[in-house]
């Protein structure tokens, strides 16, 4: 019994500091001053802090214009991933129908393809199409990505409210739309609004499709990787990007992390 | 308020068959109960009534309306769901008044009829709470002032006792039975809890295998089930079933239990009509081939017997009619009794008075009580009247 809790404790302690050690060294990195940064040995916890790397990121050029790139291509990527995936879902959570198996698995199919292969080929049609490095074409690229989580998280969701309650509604007189809207809808609300922000994540973080379709529009993932990285800024500026990279991301799974429970089965009413 | 017409309804769902080809007439009033084990397509008749569900075949006619293609909201039903179905995130006020809602009423008269219907239901003081927040039985309540409020033609109701405990369903199934009387809706109510559709039902529709098997009054449904499988599932214990031998000789009609005859009443329905069988079936030649084992094996001679435990009266020494039997056990009831006897290889279920004192292995003399002996048919379990 006393071994198994020092296992249990020993696991989560390394999977916790193998996912938080690189964060805080990211953030520690970000609001170190340069002069201490470069010190050898470089002492773990810094002797002073400073905004000044941050700020002269943030002041760099395309920094606020990707930022808000990012912003709405995550927002377009919710928004078409939603008008695909939440029909889906729902048709999946609440009928059975010739090819459901079949729709269930294809879903997961996409995630077999490595976006790597794909790109090229992507690239080439998005520049006949005229989608090369415009948002929408990111979205879309995006929104290909996320159909599968959002399917399934929105099946999930809709599975967890008993179908019961929309055919109550029906025999209470409303139609079946009405019925949605009224009485299944608001209860999925939560678990739909934390698949949209889990969506918006996805999005946000994702570097590959938006550093190969975008070249003047760049999302801040692909200006960070092209112009901090490739073009070999210093070590402080890409802390400082990494830093702004990664924080709206934890901030908000932080937030959501009680629902994020709940998309996979483990409903809460 | 309004009679209710099934007409040749039938349902599957892929290869599985739920409804075979169901008819009844319910009357204006009425409270019907559809009761059968689990399986047996009693829900998804009812469902198909509240248009939740879609035939393969038939018709459904409330008051005289075909509804068989309308959508639930315009059947003129509302049903009470085994799960209540109350909407979790309203309140209960507003779970009330959903349906008035949904169809425009105004505002006052909304708070008006919820009144009314929660201070029938004893929940006024819940108004405004949530779901959440109400016990079992209370929300229970919820669910029946919900489809109460908007005044349905029918009523239907999927087995509403089931999720409850024992103490309030039967605190609630008198409740029902009240608000019956003073609704009068047409009701048609799901269960398969038989004492609840004994107590229920003007009549009971019992079902197996997607088809009716008797419908009748819960008395006429207890008394003379039309089959073994009625009486085997009404009652508690059930009917008790002893193979034995009909024999016409003589003028007396009598079955023959464990070598001992077992006379039957005089005017015993199971008399004159299994006698006239048996007496024209050697003769009847032009009987189809399908037909001629049943007949055929009455005249044989071989008949179920269908006795329920209360009709026997268990007899400390031999009598002429009396069965030989041998004490398995012997079980307090609260009121009475339950002995359970072996005649031969076949159990048979007694129930006795709380003062008799019965060893196991003893032997005991079951006679039975000749106006309430069934026969069946001994290999389709079909009574015979």
């Amino acid at each position: 019994m006393r071994v198994r809790l020092v296992g249990i404790y020993g696991a989560a302690l390394v999977i916790g500091t193998w996912v938080a050690a690189p964060l805080l060294l990211i953030a520690l990195a970000a609001f170190t001053p340069r002069n201490i940064l470069y010190e050898w040995p470089r002492p773990l916890w810094p002797r002073a802090f400073s905004l000044d790397t941050m700020l002269f990121f943030l002041r760099s050029t395309g920094v606020w214009a990707s930022t808000l790139n990012s912003v709405v291509v995550a927002g377009l990527t919710i928004g078409l991933a939603f008008l695909i995936a939440a029909p889906t879902g729902y048709a999946l959570a609440r009928y059975r129908f010739r090819g459901k198996g079949a729709v269930q698995l294809s879903i997961l199919v996409v995630k077999m393809f490595p976006a790597t292969v794909l790109s090229i080929p992507l690239a080439v049609a998005f520049i006949r199409w005229g989608l090369y490095d415009t948002l929408i074409g990111v979205a879309i690229v995006h929104t290909a990505l996320s159909i599968p989580f959002v399917t399934v998280i929105v099946t999930s969701v809709f599975v967890g409210i008993s179908y019961e309650l929309e055919e109550a509604a029906m025999t209470l007189g409303s139609n079946r739309l009405r019925a949605f809207l009224r009485v299944t809808l608001p209860m999925a609300v939560p678990g739909l609004a934390a698949a949209a922000i889990f969506t918006f994540v996805l999005s946000w973080n994702e570097v590959f499709a938006a550093t190969i379709l975008t070249l003047d529009h760049r999302t801040l993932p692909a200006l960070i990787v092209d112009s901090v990285i490739s073009a070999g800024a210093p070590l402080h500026f890409r802390f400082a990007g990494g830093f702004f990279m990664v924080m709206p991301a934890v901030v908000i799974i932080f937030l959501i992390r009680r629902y994020l429970l709940t998309l996979w089965g483990v409903t809460v009413r | 308020m309004a009679e209710i017409a099934l007409i040749n309804l039938r349902k599957t769902y892929g290869h599985v068959l739920a409804i075979k080809d169901l008819s009844l007439q319910i009357q204006d009033g009425e409270f019907l109960v559809l009761l059968g084990p689990s399986g047996c397509g009693k829900t998804t008749t009812l469902r198909a009534i509240a248009g939740l569900e879609m035939l393969d075949r038939g018709r459904i006619v409330i008051g005289g309306r075909d509804v068989t293609q309308l959508p639930p909201g315009k059947r003129g039903i509302a049903m009470v769901f085994q799960s209540y179905a109350v909407f979790p995130h309203m309140s209960v006020y507003d779970n009330i008044v959903f349906g008035l809602r949904m169809r425009g009423m105004p505002a006052d008269e909304q708070r008006r009829r919820a009144q009314e219907a929660a201070e029938l239901l004893e929940i006024a003081s819940l108004l405004d709470r949530y779901p959440a927040q109400l016990s079992g039985g209370q929300r229970q309540r919820v669910a029946v002032a919900r489809a109460m409020v908007i005044r349905p033609d029918v009523l239907l109701m999927d087995e509403p006792l089931s999720n409850l405990d024992a103490l309030l369903r039967l605190h609630m199934r008198a409740e029902l039975k009240r608000l019956h009387r003073e609704l009068r809706a047409t009701t048609v109510y799901v269960t398969h809890d038989q004492v609840e559709a004994l107590s229920l039902g003007d009549r009971i529709a019992v079902l197996k295998d997607g088809e009716i098997v008797q419908c009748d009054s819960p008395g006429r449904i207890y008394d003379t089930p039309a089959n073994r499988f009625v009486g085997g599932f009404i009652g508690n214990p059930p009917m008790n079933f002893l193979s034995g031998e009909l024999r016409t000789a003589d003028s007396a009609l009598a079955v023959i239990v464990a070598g001992v005859a077992v006379p039957l009443a005089p005017d015993h329905p199971t008399s004159s009509t299994g006698a006239s069988r048996e007496v024209s079936a050697p003769g009847g030649t032009g009987l189809a081939g399908s037909l001629r084992p049943g007949p055929g094996r009455l005249s044989a001679g071989t008949v179920m017997l269908g006795i329920r435990p209360e009709y026997i009266e268990v007899v400390m020494s031999s009598v002429p009619d009396g069965i030989p039997a041998e004490v398995v056990v012997l079980e307090p009831a609260g009121p009475n009794q339950l002995l359970t006897a072996r005649v031969g290889r076949e159990a048979v279920k007694v129930t006795v008075a709380t003062d008799l004192v019965l060893l196991p292995a003893q032997r005991v003399w079951l006679r039975m009580s000749p106006s309430r002996i069934r026969l069946m048919d001994a290999t389709t379990g079909r009574a015979l009247v």
